[in-house]
């Protein structure tokens, strides 16, 4: 007999089911092609990680060498869709009893995997092994669990924005979700399974089991088990409209009232379960299944500081499949050790805690892939959210797949970098608002997608005019968008902090689904067409100016193309009934001066000093904002000497630049931080870049409006949303020019 | 004692009872009627010492033996009545106990001598017991009952601070009764485990595990200087509730008994239940367990196990669970020295042997459990001599 040590498995004895009926186009995708496979199988729960490449349409560009008199056409450049091939990680969740249907459901899709073995983690690999071994005619390679757990959880902290967070019961916003942070040790993780491992984490490689407990979460609900019969949901369900106070003996059950000098409250729990051992009497299911949680909720609380502080760490991940983002346990826990360390140590979640073994168990067989120097992003389509199978939190339960839930990640086959000019990259935080914390802004922004729906729908059939099939793609795109919209209503915590961004991000994923890799390519081309018509008379007239005039016209200039944006309802609606709106009625459009934020006089006294070394310019839209917006500007900066990265989406995003310039800045969002090509990170350092300029209302306003840059930088953008407008004290196309300079250059400017 | 709490911080620093420490000791303004009442150098006889748990109430009482014939005419008829009658009987009413076994004889105290008697009811029985006292014409006498613990806040009691009383207690038990602190030798050898005597001389700094309904842990590093650590709230009133839902039993006797013919390894999981044998990569021995009531999760095992085994198991559960915290506690203060006491190990020696290998087998040696023989009694003998001290 001893202390109990807590080892975080159990297998269980459920019958199987092989009754369901899976649904193929929700779960277990692209498993045709799956090639590497992993599983961990838990006490009442298996996940199957698997790694496939996913093939889907990107739409490329090429130019026309117009030099060479090849003009057989007047256009710029073709685009043409082509067939693009890239890896992407699939992990599914699903009850154990389950398991026989799934390994069948694989088994029939299995087409061309080349593997010859599965990876299997978990207390039940060792159950199931012949199962697995007998229906899959895969080679079952045990790996050890708590390593993959660790693995596993090194990765999503590292990879997956907003995987942690902190839970607050009587916030705004109950959760509040971390940024990825490069240095993730040290740190402690309480993994709580049947029973608990306190895990202290000082490097990838090293990790220490400190300790553990054994009562938590099976004890319970086995416990509860042999009472009732109940599952463990059921029993979190029972919790939640329970009252514990008619079980538990009170500090003021024994004192009358509070233990004041010991600081006691009265309504502190003195004796669990304490009142029930007065014989004869019946409780509710209800109260004891309360009762029960606060006691193993407290307790390994209290196990967990006591190990942190003994340890001297400040950060404790909680996981397992205890959790499972159930508000009543995360409460209860971060309340424990609150109480227990006086707020010295914080309890952090983990949105994908369930999987953290399967990850380590699929990266333990994927090391010779080298899983580590890519870069991985959650994909918003094809990922099921936090508390998506939590029976009671989510009306928006898919019907059939209700128990699956699911996690998906597309590998980047570039490293992603900070940018090098960031301040203070730790604390960078690109969201300007966090919708999240938010309710009015959320409203508003979950409106405006839903309304504009419709219209991404037809420009996405109309950019595939010779596909008979893409109405019915389209549909289905509409369908899972607005599935999304609706779940991310209900739960905005679903995929970490909401933001503008998230939106666009998940709006971009849902179309790459689909097919639809660039709905905007055709208008696009139009514009960039007549906006090329005008260009030479544009600079012309730029030309003529005098310096000083010149410099307005310019940034003016830079500020009406802007305004060129399909992406903005507001503009979209203008262009749509007139097409020949043009880039001078833009300008009159513009606020007159003083715009809402205006640093334009400070921007022209700086010209006039020396020219700046190398600026790097993050572009925005295509057609008329770059070509008569930002080349003559640009045009202007080179004439004085100075350097100029363009840097633009390497993916489209609405009618985005892509591809038309030379260099990337990666993909959908409008990031300075780890979402960054590296080689665009390295060109800055070289070229000693000193000026960063930041156009557009997604990068401006709605993302690192408020990012402090160690160099200066320009932040343009017209406000082309009313809400956005009156939320920043404007009106529709209110400009904001914010020309910034840190505080250490702006002494050494002034002195000069 | 309360469960869950922390170390108070205007505890820590309580080193020297100053006037502050004492007002802090004075619940309410009752104890004006001893003040007023106590004119001589020692109270008047009756000697109660009360502690108002959250399951048994424990009462010590000094029945002197040195009473002169003098005296013997003096004293009031109700009181005569009242030391026949604790004296004479050994059990009260349906639920009062004495436990004659740890009666102390032949003590001297303020100058007097007698014997002291132990005597535990249940909590709820409370009011039926002051009932008693009513009858008996108990507050006809000039007497205060000094008590520590909870206890409804409408009784006019002179109320105690619990930890103060729980340590001198200890302290002033120890040093009049020979052997009264023991460990066990050989704890990880079942066949070698024996009782020994602990000479508790030099008892500091010492960790006082108070193992009640729930628990409290403090760190003492002299009589007057000490702190509380932590708690928990599986305590002794967890293991009995759990035990009455799970098998339908309603005495901690019958728990025990029920317990002591279980088997625990039927219910718990076992590390070698998942791996086969130890979990080498953590040094995790085979029979450690690994998931408490873990095989309830399979319905066949539930079918199964008796309520034997599921008193046993959650025996098992609490006793480990507050093993774990102990030495944890125990490393963050840096003491070697554990004592258990409360009356969760009345007649419990599988928890006090399974907390003694605990101890041993986890820190390798490092700690030592120690017990007491006066378990649950300490804060009731704290709260007597206070009596005596403060007249």
């Amino acid at each position: 007999m001893a202390e109990c040590v807590g080892v975080d498995s159990s297998t269980s004895a459920h019958t199987m089911d092989k009754s369901i009926i899976l649904p193929p186009d929700e779960i277990f995708r692209n498993l045709e092609n799956a090639k590497r496979f992993a599983i961990d199988i838990g006490g009442s729960l298996t996940k199957l990680a698997y790694y496939s490449t996913v093939q889907h349409k990107v739409a490329k560009v090429r130019s026309f060498d117009h030099t060479a008199k090849e003009a057989h056409s007047d256009k710029l450049y073709e685009i043409s869709v082509q067939e693009e091939v890239t890896a992407r990680l699939h992990f599914i969740k699903f009850e154990n009893t389950y398991i026989e249907t799934c390994l069948d459901f694989i088994k029939d899709h299995l087409v061309n995997t080349e593997t010859k073995v599965i990876k299997a983690t978990g207390g039940g690999a060792h159950k199931f092994k012949d199962l697995i071994e007998k229906k899959l005619g895969l080679k079952v390679d045990k790996e050890d669990e708590m390593t993959c757990l660790i693995k596993g959880c090194n990765f999503v902290l590292r990879n997956i924005p907003h995987e942690a967070f902190v839970y607050t019961k009587h916030a705004d916003s109950e959760f509040r979700f971390q940024t990825t942070h490069p240095d993730i040790f040290p740190y402690l993780l309480v993994n709580i399974g049947s029973g608990v491992s306190i895990v202290k984490v000082e490097s990838e490689d090293k990790f220490e089991r400190i300790g553990g407990s054994s009562i938590a979460n099976l004890p319970t609900p086995a416990l509860m088990f042999s009472y009732f019969g109940q599952r463990f949901d059921e029993l979190l369900q029972l919790a939640s409209k329970g009252q514990h106070t008619s079980v538990d003996m009170l500090v003021k059950d024994i004192y009358g009232g509070s233990y004041g000098s010991l600081g006691l409250t009265g309504d502190l729990i003195a004796s669990s379960f304490g009142k029930s051992a007065t014989a004869d009497k019946e409780f509710p299911k209800e109260d004891m299944a309360k009762s029960l949680l606060h006691m193993i909720s407290n307790d390994i609380g209290q196990l967990a500081c006591l190990y942190a502080k003994l340890h001297n760490l400040s950060r404790v991940y909680f996981g397992g499949f205890f959790i499972r983002g159930h508000p009543v346990t995360m409460h209860t826990i971060t309340y424990s050790i609150n109480y227990f360390t006086k707020g010295e140590v914080q309890a952090l979640f983990l949105r994908h805690e369930g999987y953290l073994g399967a990850i380590g168990a699929f990266l333990k067989g994927a090391e010779e892939d080298n899983p580590n120097q890519y870069r991985w992003v959650e994909n918003y389509a094809g990922s099921s959210g936090l508390m998506s199978v939590s029976p009671d939190m989510n009306p928006m339960q898919r019907a059939r797949s209700g128990t699956f839930d699911m996690l998906e990640m597309d590998r980047l086959e570039r490293q992603l970098v900070k940018l090098p000019l960031l301040q203070d990259p730790s604390s960078y935080i690109p969201d300007t608002v966090d919708l999240t914390e938010d309710a009015l802004a959320r409203e508003y922004w979950l409106f405006c997608f839903e309304d504009a729906l419709d219209g991404v729908v037809q420009r996405a059939v109309a950019s595939q005019p010779d596909l008979p099939e893409a109405p019915e793609r389209a549909e289905k795109f509409r369908q899972k968008y607005r599935h999304k919209l609706q779940t991310l209503r209900h739960q905005p915590f679903a995929y970490g902090s909401l933001t503008v961004r998230s939106l666009l991000d998940t709006r971009e994923h849902c179309l790459n689904e689909f097919n639809f890799p660039d709905p905007y390519s055709k208008i696009k081309q139009r514009e960039n067409d007549l906006a090329l018509k005008y260009y030479l008379k544009a600079v012309k007239a730029l030309e003529k100016l005098e310096w000083e005039d010149r410099q307005l016209a310019l940034v003016s200039g830079v500020l009406a193309g802007n305004v060129f944006d399909w992406g903005a309802k507001a503009v979209s609606d203008v262009l749509e009934s007139d097409p020949e709106f043009g880039f001078e009625e833009a300008k009159r459009q513009l606020e007159e001066r003083p715009w809402l934020v205006d640093c334009y006089d400070q921007w022209f006294e700086r010209l006039k000093g020396p020219p700046h070394r190398c600026a790097l310019f993050f572009v925005d839209n295509s057609g008329v904002d770059i070509i008569l917006g930002v080349i003559p500007f640009v045009r202007e900066l080179l004439s004085r000497g100075t350097e100029v990265v363009l840097a633009s989406n390497s993916g489209p995003a609405l009618n985005d630049v892509t591809n038309v310039l030379t260099l990337d800045s990666f993909s959908y969002s409008f990031l300075l931080s780890s979402r960054l090509d590296k080689v665009l990170a390295t060109l800055v350092r070289e070229r000693k870049t000193d000026l960063v300029i930041i156009e557009g209302m997604g990068r401006a306003i709605h993302t690192n409006y408020y990012a402090m840059l160690s160099c200066e930088s320009l932040k343009m953008a017209v406000i082309k949303n009313s809400w956005l407008a009156d939320r920043l004290g404007g009106k529709l196309f209110s400009v904001v020019f914010k020309y910034e300079v840190p505080n250490r250059l702006h002494m050494i400017h002034s002195t000069l | 004692m309360p469960g869950l709490c922390r170390s108070d911080p205007n505890n820590e620093g309580a080193a020297a009872p100053g006037p502050s420490s004492s007002e802090r000791r004075t619940f309410n303004s009752t104890a004006r009627l001893r003040t007023d009442s106590v004119k001589k150098s020692r109270p008047l006889f009756p000697w109660f010492g009360m502690d108002i748990g959250g399951t048994l109430v424990k009462l010590v009482y000094f029945e002197p033996k040195d009473i002169t014939a003098e005296e013997e005419q003096e004293e009031v008829e109700n009181l005569k009545s009242i030391r026949r009658y604790l004296t004479l009987n050994t059990a009260y009413g349906k639920t009062g106990i004495r436990d004659v076994h740890l009666e102390l004889k032949d003590l001297t105290l303020c100058g007097r001598t007698g014997n002291l008697h132990f005597i535990r009811f249940p909590t709820q029985d409370l009011p039926v017991f002051l009932q008693m006292g009513r009858d008996k014409h108990f507050s006809s006498l000039h007497t205060t009952l000094c008590a520590t613990g909870g206890g409804p806040t409408s009784l006019k009691l002179h109320k105690l601070d619990e930890l103060e009383c729980l340590i001198r207690g200890v302290l002033y038990i120890d040093s009049v009764m020979p052997r009264e602190c023991y460990y066990f030798e050989n704890p990880t050898d079942p066949d070698h485990c024996v009782e020994r005597p602990y000479p508790l001389e030099n008892p500091y700094p010492m960790l006082l595990v108070n193992i009640g309904s729930g628990v409290s842990i403090l760190a003492v590093y002299s009589e007057n200087n000490y702190k509380r650590v932590t708690g928990t709230s599986l305590g002794g009133g967890t293991f009995l509730g759990l035990c009455c839902l799970l098998t339908g039993c309603s005495s901690f006797e019958d728990a025990l008994e029920m317990a002591s013919e279980g088997e625990s390894t039927r219910v718990d999981k076992l590390v070698r239940d998942i791996y086969g044998g130890d979990y080498e990569r953590f040094g995790l021995p085979g029979w450690a367990v690994a998931s408490s009531f873990g095989n309830m999760m399979s319905k066949e095992k539930r079918e199964t196990v008796s309520k034997a085994d599921l008193a046993r198991a959650t025996l098992v559960t609490i006793t480990n669970n507050i093993g774990s915290i102990t030495r944890m506690c125990a490393l963050n203060e840096n003491i070697e020295r554990v004592v258990f006491v409360g009356n969760f190990l009345r007649v419990n020696t599988l928890s006090m042997k399974l907390l003694a290998y605990a101890m041993d087998y986890w820190s390798k040696g490092q700690l030592k459990a120690l017990f007491l023989r006066h378990e649950g009694y300490f804060g009731a003998v704290g709260a007597l001599l206070e009596l005596l001290h403060s007249s």
